[in-house]
This record gives C-alpha cells, sequence and structure tokens, in this order.
C-alpha cells in the first residue's frame, strides 16, 4: 500500500452524503459520491436518527447500491444520511458471547450490555486452504441409532436436516446438541445457533432445551426470527460462522452450529436478486446460489495443527417435500450428506422420522469401524441399507399383487423392515443409545432374514453377532 | 513488472469489473487490478471500455482503481516440479500459499507456480551440440522429476532452429537457461521451464485413432463401458450418486501415467482426502507411490468463481504439456456443472442474453472446445502421447435432461450414467447399465482379445444381453409376481442378481475388490457366464431354479471378487473347476 492511498482512505472513510435517489425493496440506490469500495460497509442513518447497517452490492462511478439490512422502511428519499465507513462489514467476537442473544448482525437483544470484543473480523470470512484442513474422522456419538450407525455424523462435518413444513427437525437438532458426544473427550464445547426466519417459538423451543439440559451458557444464539426484516437473514449465518470461527480456531473449543431454516435464507437472497432484475436459475433462485450457499456451509472442518473444530447441522424444510427443489438439492451438493425426513413415516408415528435410503453420511467411512465405533459396523450398516432398500421393492410389489401372493422370504424381508423402522430407527426423543446399543438392534433387525441373504457382511461378523 | 497502467475502474459488480480508459490493452490479457495487485482477465473490449473477470475476491475495489497492464495472456507456468503440487484454479501453489498467509486464503498474495530455488538434475539429449538443428516439441535432455515421471525439457512450440549452447549435465533450477537457440527470429533462450496460454490447446502433428482402452480396475467400467486413452467421458449424476467417489478411483487405479485431478468447485475435505490418501497408496503397476503421478488443482466452491471457471482450462494445459512429453495423461474434472455455472454467473454479470436456464448461448461451443482437447496424439517430436478426460457432471435434481448433461452428452463419446436407485440401495459403483455406453467398444475389441485370449467382445454381448432380459422379466414380476414365470426365467433373474452382487458391485473401501486387473475381470466374467450357460442347460434338463440357487458354490462366486485377488488368478481357475464339477454333479441326477 502507498502512503497516498491509505491518507486518502483515513480522509474518506466516514465520509457522509444526504439524501437517497432511489429506494427499492432493501436496496438504496446513492448518486454522486466519492469512490466507493464493492462490499464496503455502509452506515445509514435515519430521520430519527436510528442507525441501519448497509453494505455495498454494485459500486460505479455513476450510482452505488446499498442493501440495507434492517430493511428500508421508514426511510425518506431527502434526508436519509448514508454514512460510508470504507471498510468491510466485520462484527465484533468473543467468548463472552456464549450465554448471550444476538440479532443477525451480532447486536444483543437480550437486554445486556455488548460483551466485550477479542476480534473485530470481515462477516464474509476467508476461504480456508484446502492443504490447511485436517480431514475430519473422529466419531461423534449422537445416541441416535439411525444416524450414529447408519448416517454417522462426524466431528467437523456439515450434515443438514432435509425437512418438511410440521415434521420434528427442531426436536431432532435439539437431541443431537443435548446428546452428541465423542467418546472419552470432555474437552470445551460450545453452540452456535442462528435462526432465519422462524417463529419466536421455534428459538424458544431451543432455548427451552438448552436450559434445560444447563447448557445454555455455552449457546450463542444469533436471532433473525419471522418478523424481522427479511434482508437481516442474509448476514445472520455469516455472523454465526464468524463466531464459530472464532471459538474453534482462536479458542480451540469444538463447535456445534446449527442453523434453521435455510430455505428461508434462500429466499432472502433471491427477493434481493429479483430486485435487481439479475437473470435467474431455476426456480427464480440467482444463478450464485450453489457459490453462495458454498460459502457458507464450508466454513465448518477442522484444521492441522489448531484444537478445534466447527461441526454444522443446517436444517431445511423442502418446499412441498421436494428434495429436487434448489435449496436441498443445491445443499445436498455441497453438504457431507444429509438426513432426509420422509412424511410417511411421521405419520406412522416413527420419530426421527429419517427416510433411510436417502440419507447419507459421506464422512462415515473414515470415521467407523475398528478403533472408532466396532470392527462389524461399515459392513453391517451396508447390509442393512441394502436389505431395507429390498424392503421398499417388497412393498411395492405388495401393493400391486397382494402380501399374500409373495415369496415366503419376502415375506421375511417385511417383517425385517417393519422390526427396522421399529426397534431401530424408532426411539423417543430423550433416549441416548450407546453405539453398541445401536448396532446389537441393527444385528438383530438382520437375523429376521435368513444367513444366506447376508451378502455384505463376512462369514466371522455372522458367526459373532447373528443371532441363529 | 506490470508496472503500466492501462485504464481504471468504472464499475464493480461481484467478479467483473467494467474500466474505463483503456489504452493497448488486448483480449485475455492478464491484467492486475488496485494496488492490491488482483489477478484478472480481460473478456471483453469496446472502445475505450474493457470488461475485466477477477480470479479474487474484490470486496474494497472502487472506481477509479487502477489497472495494470502484463501484455500476455493468462498462463500457466510448465516445468519440473508440476507433479506432486496442489495448485488452485490460476496455478498458485496452495502449499506455499499457506506458507504465506495461513490458513485463510488471502487475496491479492501470489506465489511463483513453479519453484524458484529448487535445483533438477538436468541430463542433456545425447548428441545435442551447438549446430545441432532442432525442432519445437523435442527434448533437449531429461530431469527425474518423481520416482514415476521422467520430465523431458521440451523445445517450446513455435521455436526451430540451430543449437547455440546447451547446458551440461548439472543441477539447476527452473530460471536457468537449458539452451540457446539460433532461430530464424534470431536467438532464444529456453529455460527450464516455459508458459503457455491456458486457453488455447498447444499443438500436436496429428491425431491417432484410438484404439488401447484405458484400464481402470473397475469392472464395470472396463467391461461394459469402456474407456479409450484419448477418449473423453462424461460421468452425471445426482448429488451422493457417486461422481467423485468414481473419479477418485479413477485416478487411483487406472493405467495412465500422469493424473491430472481438478477439484472445480467442489469440497474442501474431498481435496483432502485426496491430499492425505494419495501419498500413501502405491499403484500396482509400478510401486511408487500414486501422488508421484498426480497433480491436483483445487478450486473448492467457496473460492473465486472466475478462477473456477479457469481451473479447467489450468487443467487441461498442464496434461498436453505432459502428453508432448509422449506419456498417456488422464484428467478429472469434478464438476464440470460448476464450471459452467461459474460461466453462467459471470455471463449474468456481464449482462449477456441468456439461452437455456441462464446459461450463455456459447455454453455448448465451450463445453466441444474442453473435450475436444483430448485425444491420442503423435506429438511434435514423433511420439506418441494422449489425453483423456473424464468429466463429472452434476445436473440439477439429477435430471439429465438440462442443458450442460444434454450438451455434454453431444460432445463425448462415453457416457456412464449413476442411477439414484443403485445408490441408494447402496450398489456402487451406482453406474447404471441400462442407461450407459461406451462408443470405444469396437476400438478397444481387440486389445482386450489380444490381452486377455478370451472372446471378450462376445462375452460382454452375452452379459448385457442377459441384462436387457431381465428388465422385462423383472416388469411382468412387478404385476405378476414371480411365481408366474417359468423355471428359466427365474433362472435369468437369478443370474442377473449374481452377476450384480458379484461383479458390478465393487467396494472401493475393500483392500482387495477397490481394483481388479484386466485377468481378474475376465476370469470373473467367464465363470458368471458359465453358470449362466450350463444352468440354462440344467433347467431343460428339469433341474429347478430353487436347486441352483442354493448350490452351495453360489456363495463363492458371490464373494470372488473380495476373497481372490489379483496376485491370485489361480484361485479363479480353481472355482471354475469347481463350478464345472459342482454342475455335472447336478445334472447327474436328473440324467
Ligand atoms: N464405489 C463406491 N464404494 C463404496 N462407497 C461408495 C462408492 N461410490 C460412492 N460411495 C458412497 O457414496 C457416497 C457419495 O459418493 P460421492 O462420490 O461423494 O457422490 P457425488 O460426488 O456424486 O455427490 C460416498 O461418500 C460413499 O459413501
Ligand atoms: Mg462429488
Amino acid at each position: 500500500m502507498n502512503d497516498i492511498s491509505s491518507i486518502e482512505k483515513e480522509l474518506l472513510a466516514g465520509r457522509e452524503y444526504t439524501g437517497i435517489h432511489k429506494i427499492e425493496g432493501p436496496l438504496a440506490y446513492i448518486k454522486k459520491t466519492h469512490p466507493v469500495g464493492f462490499q464496503e460497509l455502509v452506515e445509514c442513518v435515519d430521520r430519527e436518527g436510528n442507525i441501519r447497517t448497509g453494505i455495498v452490492l454494485d459500486t460505479s462511478d455513476d450510482v452505488v447500491v446499498v442493501q440495507i439490512f434492517e430493511g428500508t422502511s421508514g426511510l425518506t428519499l431527502p434526508d436519509t444520511r448514508m454514512r460510508f465507513m470504507g471498510e468491510p462489514l466485520s462484527v465484533g467476537v468473543s467468548e463472552a458471547m456464549l450465554g448471550r442473544v444476538f440479532n443477525g448482525l451480532g447486536k444483543p437483544i437480550d437486554g445486556g450490555a455488548a460483551p466485550p470484543t477479542e476480534k473485530l473480523l470481515n462477516v464474509n470470512g476467508r476461504p480456508i486452504n484446502p492443504t490447511a484442513r485436517e480431514y475430519p474422522r473422529d466419531f461423534i456419538q449422537t445416541g441416535v441409532s439411525i444416524i450414529d450407525g447408519m448416517t454417522t455424523l462426524i466431528r467437523g462435518q456439515k450434515l443438514p436436516i432435509f425437512s418438511g413444513n410440521g415434521l420434528p427437525h427442531n426436536e431432532l437438532a435439539a437431541q443431537i446438541a443435548r446428546q452428541a458426544k465423542i467418546t472419552g473427550d470432555k474437552s470445551n464445547f460450545a453452540v452456535v445457533f442462528a435462526a432465519m426466519g422462524v417463529k419466536h417459538d421455534v428459538a424458544r423451543y431451543f432455548i427451552n432445551s438448552f436450559e434445560e439440559t444447563g447448557v445454555i451458557g455455552n449457546v450463542a444464539l444469533f436471532l433473525s426470527l419471522a418478523d424481522d426484516p427479511s434482508i437481516e437473514r442474509t448476514i445472520t449465518p455469516r455472523t454465526a460462522l464468524t463466531l464459530a470461527e472464532h471459538l474453534a480456531f482462536n479458542k480451540g473449543m469444538h463447535v456445534l452450529v446449527i442453523m434453521t431454516d435455510m430455505t428461508n435464507y434462500c429466499e432472502s437472497l433471491r427477493e434481493i436478486s429479483t430486485l435487481r432484475g439479475e437473470i435467474p436459475s431455476r426456480k427464480g433462485y440467482p444463478g450464485y446460489l450453489y457459490s453462495d450457499l458454498a460459502e457458507l456451509y464450508e466454513r465448518s472442518g477442522m484444521l492441522k495443527g489448531f484444537e478445534g473444530s466447527i461441526t454444522q447441522l443446517p436444517i431445511l424444510t423442502m418446499p412441498n417435500d421436494d428434495i429436487s427443489h434448489p435449496v436441498p438439492d443445491l445443499s445436498g451438493y455441497i453438504t457431507e450428506g444429509q438426513i432426509v425426513f420422509e412424511r410417511g413415516m411421521n405419520a406412522r408415528g416413527i420419530y426421527p422420522p429419517v427416510a433411510g435410503l436417502p440419507s447419507l453420511s459421506r464422512l462415515m467411512k473414515d470415521g467407523i469401524g475398528e478403533g472408532m465405533t466396532r470392527a462389524d459396523h461399515p459392513h453391517l450398516s451396508n447390509q442393512l441399507f441394502a436389505a431395507y432398500s429390498y424392503v421398499k421393492d417388497v412393498r411395492n410389489l405388495a401393493s400391486v399383487i397382494g402380501e399374500e401372493e409373495l415369496t415366503p422370504l419376502d415375506h421375511q424381508y417385511l417383517e425385517f423392515g417393519d422390526f427396522f423402522e421399529k426397534e431401530f430407527v424408532n426411539q423417543d426423543s430423550h433416549e441416548d443409545r450407546t453405539i453398541e446399543q445401536t448396532l446389537d438392534i441393527g444385528w438383530k433387525a438382520l437375523s429376521k432374514l435368513p444367513v444366506e441373504e447376508l451378502h455384505r457382511v463376512t462369514e466371522d461378523e455372522i458367526e459373532e453377532y447373528y443371532d441363529r | 513488472m506490470d508496472n503500466r497502467i492501462i485504464g481504471h475502474v468504472k464499475r464493480v459488480n461481484g467478479p467483473v469489473i467494467e474500466a474505463s480508459g483503456i489504452t493497448d490493452a488486448m483480449m485475455m490479457e492478464l491484467v492486475r487490478i488496485s494496488e492490491g495487485r488482483l489477478i484478472g482477465e480481460i473478456v471483453k473490449l469496446a472502445g475505450d471500455t474493457a470488461v475485466i473477470q477477477v480470479y479474487e475476491d474484490t470486496t474494497g475495489i472502487k472506481p477509479g482503481d487502477n489497472v495494470y497492464g502484463s501484455g500476455m495472456p493468462l498462463s500457466v507456468e510448465l516445468g519440473p516440479g508440476l507433479i506432486g503440487t496442489i495448485y488452485d484454479g490460476i496455478q498458485r501453489p496452495l502449499e506455499e500459499l499457506l506458507e504465506a498467509c495461513g490458513e485463510f486464503i488471502e487475496k491479492g498474495v501470489t506465489r511463483p507456480s513453479l519453484n524458484r530455488d529448487k535445483k533438477w538434475h538436468f541430463i542433456p539429449t545425447e548428441g545435442l551440440t551447438p549446430g545441432s538443428k532442432i525442432d519445437s516439441g523435442f527434448s533437449l535432455g531429461t530431469i527425474v522429476e518423481t520416482a514415476r515421471v521422467t520430465h523431458k525439457i521440451l523445445v517450446p512450440p513455435g521455436v526451430s532452429g540451430t543449437i547455440i549452447s546447451i547446458s551440461s549435465e548439472g543441477d539447476y533450477t527452473v530460471e536457468n537457461i537449458a539452451a540457446e537457440i539460433e532461430t530464424e527470429k534470431g536467438p532464444i533462450a529456453i529455460k527450464f521451464f516455459q508458459r503457455w496460454p491456458i486457453r488455447k490447446p498447444r499443438p500436436v502433428k496429428s491425431r491417432q485413432p484410438l484404439s488401447v482402452p484405458l484400464i481402470t480396475g473397475q469392472r464395470v467400467i472396463d467391461t461394459l463401458f469402456p474407456l479409450a486413452k484419448g477418449g473423453t467421458v462424461a460421468i452425471p449424476g445426482g448429488f451422493g450418486t457417486g461422481k467423485t467417489m468414481t473419479q477418485h478411483a479413477v485416478a487411483k487405479w487406472c493405467d495412465a501415467d500422469i493424473i491430472v485431478y481438478i477439484g472445480c468447485g467442489e469440497r474442501g475435505n474431498e481435496m483432502t482426502d485426496v491430499l492425505t490418501e494419495f501419498p500413501k497408496l502405491v499403484d500396482p503397476r509400478t510401486g511408487t507411490s500414486l501422488m508421484e503421478r498426480t497433480i491436483l488443482i483445487a478450486n473448492t466452491s467457496n473460492m473465486p468463481v472466475s478462477a473456477r471457471e479457469a481451473s479447467i482450462y489450468t487443467g487441461v494445459t498442464l496434461a498436453e504439456y505432459y502428453r508432448d512429453q509422449g506419456y498417456h495423461v488422464a484428467i478429472m474434472a469434478d464438476s464440470t456443472s460448476r464450471w459452467a455455472e461459474a460461466l453462467r454467473e459471470l455471463a449474468g454479470r456481464m449482462e449477456e442474453m441468456p439461452a437455456e436456464e441462464g446459461f450463455p448461448a456459447y455454453l455448448p461451443t465451450r463445453i466441444a472446445e474442453f473435450y475436444e482437447r483430448a485425444g491420442y496424439m503423435i506429438v511434435q517430436d514423433g511420439s506418441e502421447g494422449s489425453v483423456t478426460i473424464i468429466g463429472a457432471v452434476s445436473p440439477p435434481g439429477g435430471d439429465f435432461s438440462e442443458p450442460v448433461t444434454q450438451h455434454t452428452k453431444r460432445f463425448v463419446r462415453c457416457f456412464w450414467g449413476l442411477d439414484r436407485q443403485l445408490a441408494n440401495a447402496r450398489h456402487y459403483p451406482a453406474i447404471s447399465w441400462l442407461d450407459s455406453y461406451s462408443e470405444y467398444l469396437n476400438d478397444v475389441a481387440e486389445w482386450w482379445e489380444t490381452t486377455s485370449g478370451a472372446p471378450w467382445l462376445k462375452n460382454r454381448a452375452e452379459i448385457m444381453e442377459l441384462l436387457q432380459k431381465e428388465v422385462r422379466l423383472q416388469q411382468v414380476v412387478k404385476l405378476v409376481g414371480p411365481d408366474a414365470l417359468p423355471d428359466s426365467q427365474r433362472f435369468t433373474i437369478e443370474v442377473c442378481t449374481l452377476f450384480k452382487n458379484a461383479f458390478l458391485q465393487q467396494n472401493a473401501f475393500d483392500d482387495i475388490d477397490r481394483y481388479s486387473s484386466v485377468e481378474k475381470q475376465v476370469r470373473m466374467l467367464e465363470i458368471i457366464l458359465i453358470y449362466a450357460r450350463r444352468g440354462a442347460e440344467a433347467i431343460q434338463r428339469g433341474v429347478t431354479v430353487v436347486k441352483l440357487r442354493h448350490m452351495k458354490i453360489v456363495q463363492d462366486i458371490a464373494k470372488m471378487k473380495l476373497s481372490i485377488s489379483n496376485d491370485d488368478i489361480t484361485g479363479l481357475d480353481k472355482l471354475e473347476v469347481r463350478l464345472e464339477r459342482a454342475m455335472d454333479q447336478l445334472e447327474s441326477i436328473y440324467e
């Protein structure tokens, strides 16, 4: 940097303009400014002197477009003042933020004073150098069989829940937050919770659940609820992840980040994109939705030589329960697997209503097996998936030709399927199973099938666990 | 360098910058923006304005900032030291960036692509002395780059003449002079590395027809849908169907000399996985570590989108450079859809008219140009080399009718379609035997039949026919149940089930199963076909399908992929003998 430009920067930072040329939704257009930087932080002062926060979305020597997170309602064209701060949007972060509640921009909304700041960090973060990453392989026991057994969660993984309206995703997320433990590890952990466009009672539900288990002191909440300006949602996960990175990589904590509801987040992005007249891709969502989501989801993992980790548990509701909708679809392309809910399972009273087949944990391969969970785990889960997939075929067949027409073998599969759903998948929302319990129930289910059907487990495993 | 101001920023819209007051700039010129010297490329010129695609985060760039020219197009550095290195989309060495700016990549930080201090041992080509005539593409000498790769120092394309001087055997850095050549345009000093613009294919002498398969060790690929060296293939599939795993498996076990693996807009951890796993794995053919033949390019989904667009050109240019040295190179691009989306995003920011689903109208042209860089070539010095391109495609919603899949299909000759149903049933690799095809089948048949001595094409046709038949039979079963079928037809279903379990499914995580040699594949297929043929005969004689299914040997066939290793082909011979005997016995009862 040469001196002139840094002096210039000092002089221009905080330069203020009165009057906006045009307002459109959350966007304000300002003309005749000094050269303003792309993504620069803007303070927007309304007639009453209240300060709102914005950033520059587009800058040129003619007009500057500013997105205002608190929304533009109440702003007037002539007497709104825009102050360009000459730096990107940052948030002050510290360990003292645990136990507190903030809005999407990181301002406390629990009545308390702003916590002291340890570091001021750009909310957009910076991409992790792939060579700096440590490949995640530590098993997290959630106590939920369908997850531990079949879609194992690994520390540092990003594993979303694909749900639908009215399904118990909040219960499952809270249960995981409550029960998650790494065998033999008691190091410090934290939960960072980001709510985007969800209702008050959802936030309340999580707070209560954290209070009940006495962990609320380790939780930082960033709430941008349904009645807050929708545009604030676009910054909320970024603020939350900035704190998570600080806790994980500067403070050595193991951080679980719960973000809900990603669908609302994406809708806010779509809103801005539409307003700006951008060329949409599918269903009106902007073409950069994939990259934008990746900027969030990739802020997870572990780093070589660092103590802490970030594990992400994003929740999204699939519009119309459609997994091919852009939000779940693009998420699934970025995250390291997905836990998919099925409405039919819920209707049959199965909790958690996880559809086995479309659910996947991409990182489980290196985190399960001998020395990590149990030696038979990889083959067992593989065999359960294969058998359960055949159950689905048999059920379809039965619905056409009638159950009486099925072969005796197919009947055994149906029995297996029922047992699997009712005993393995189904459990109480406060039941905390050990991995051994989970795997043993899995073998009980397999024991409903004749031994010749078990192609994916070894003779030795059959000898040890199969109940003849 | 780069101190020539050629214009000023006028507008910033994400990774796209408009500049005005442009003087003396050329299309595709590499430029630098502002005092932070962000790297960009001129993609449009009109009057005195230019549109620049910037390869780094543009936060903070403002109107009036300087644009610096370089006088050259965006290029890569080619020379010893590429193998084993991991680069970003514009060939910045990520390990050095880690040293320079820590765990999180900072913009504006650059390091030379090739290490400037490292010394390499050079042995000049015998017989080259001052006065020797030399042409472009000929080798001045060699450097042992890794245990696996001997690097030829090539006379760059377009340079030819008489050697003035050539370095003697010794240790040199890439910036030292390898030789001086008197050309028509005067003397030229040739360093141990050269530059080449990424968007321009390197010249070759001629293209050859394809006839040698790229052996991948993946049975469904090699036996059913083979790829040829110099060929192109697309792997489309929804998320989680196994694109990346397939690409990794091919990168690990295929018989190419060099692998260029491009992580284009995908996960960071997948690159870390390759980085931690490859050095530990041993190439079954040479006994050297897999990393000794691999170059990685990682422009993950959260890294700048313009550099993602460039990454596949960077990768294919590195591949061509090794091809020109007479190597067979395979490149994996995971995923070409992210590259297409980067094109779309940039086109959108430039306010270009979209064609289908927001993609620019030139999408098909760009896809075609990329795949055209594959081929089996006679390179400039007369030796043979090839570039094989394996591109993953990530169709939105897993729907293959979308533009990227459709256009890609027009330009590749091999198609490994991944099937959601198979993936859900954990049938991996989830390559559909119904949707996939290979147009190289006849091209490589001769190679297979001479190498293995088996009627490869005929055997393959036989099993494919059974698989087709099974589809129709399954439709009947779905309507009326399996009992309605005669035993001969139920047996066809049995054989196909066995073939799927015993042959098509291949566990990438199993030490024995992850890679099957040519011989093992041929023998495994033969054993299954013997069971099919003799079983069909047995049914004619009155043996029931239940009897056939419960033969003890069937369990052994089902597990042969796991129990018999590549070096134990006699194990398969023994199995075959036992199978024939068991069939004899079964039939003798009905004699
Ligand atoms: N050949 C294989 N063997 C074993 N597991 C596989 C194989 N192919 C895919 N899988 C499983 O499927 C998951 C997703 O595969 P991946 O290649 O990452 O999918 P995609 O790239 O298409 O999203 C992997 O994490 C792994 O669990
Ligand atoms: Mg992938």
